[in-house]
């Protein structure tokens, strides 16, 4: 199982914000633990598509060189329960960029209606784990390099 | 218009609530940030970045929360700053009261120098110029 939770860019406007979808199916394994008869998408892997929607839109800014990891959920706050069938979206609005970090204002949509906002804050790994071996590239793997790739071409030509 | 200590004590209480999740009446001027608080070091990234947005103002890395002091060995010795780092700690937060750690400057005590005050006089040097 590869760790993606989103399953497509819907929009990306560098430096700026992203949107991308996720639709949630009753193939998806975890589905069926949590909970058997009463699928329920959880609240800890919401949290995770956000962040990787706003990281990939952190990421982008430095052109993907510094591994983006999840420093600190600020607010997470969801309306109610997400499960099989049901199209969620996640919106991550750039709010601050430092050299070392980078925070997030995200707002969950269910079937087009909102549904929860998480707001999230970024480290670099590079910077801010400096004496810790970490391997290079681990945040960005080729599947969201795919992703957002052709946002950037439409961009550049 | 300048704005008063009491309206930026209000508006750091707030930042401080919503940023490390505290109650309104925790967030007194003497409370320390790690120790009262509860604050780790991500929060205080954090705490920068809502003062920005909150006040309009800009805070370069290291001003209000200053780095590169302890890793220095000029500073440094035995667990405590030397007289060179205390210098350099003061001449760089001005913002805060040394008047208790000055008198014992271990290291392990530093954190107590940022308190709620201590934000609150960074800010008005920010914002009233």
């Amino acid at each position: 199982m590869r760790w993606i939770w989103i399953d497509r860019i819907l929009e990306f406007e560098p430096g700026k914000r992203a949107l991308t979808v996720k639709n949630i199916s009753l193939a998806e394994e975890h589905l069926h633990d949590h909970w058997d008869g009463c699928p329920i998408m959880p609240a800890s892997l919401m949290i995770e598509g956000m962040a990787q929607t706003g990281g990939i839109l952190v990421g982008q800014v430095c052109n993907f060189e510094h591994d983006v990891v999840l420093a600190k959920i600020s607010k997470a706050e969801f309306d109610g329960v997400a499960g099989p069938g049901d199209q969620l979206t996640y919106e991550a609005t750039l709010e601050n960029l430092a050299d070392e970090a980078a925070s997030i204002r995200g707002m969950v949509r269910k079937n087009g209606q909102e549904f929860g906002r998480i707001d999230i804050i970024f480290s670099h790994a590079n910077n801010s784990l400096s004496g810790v071996e970490l391997p290079e590239g681990f945040v960005f793997t080729g599947a969201f390099q795919r992703m957002v790739d052709p946002f950037l071409e439409k961009k550049d030509g | 218009m300048a704005m008063s200590e009491q309206d930026v004590l209000e508006k750091v209480k707030e930042t401080l609530v919503e940023a490390l999740g505290v109650d309104d009446d925790e967030v007194a001027p003497e409370a320390t940030l790690t120790g009262d608080l509860g604050a780790e070091s991500i929060d205080f990234l954090d705490i920068v970045f809502r003062l920005e947005k909150a006040f309009d103002i800009k805070i370069p890395r290291g001003e209000l929360f200053p780095d590169n002091i302890l890793n220095n060995p000029e500073f440094v010795q035995n667990g405590k700053l030397t007289d060179a780092g205390l210098q350099q700690l003061k001449e760089r937060m001005p913002h805060a009261d040394f008047s208790d750690f000055e008198q014992d400057p271990d290291i392990n005590k530093m954190a107590e120098l940022f308190k709620v005050q201590t934000i609150v006089n960074y800010v008005i040097t920010k914002v009233n110029g």
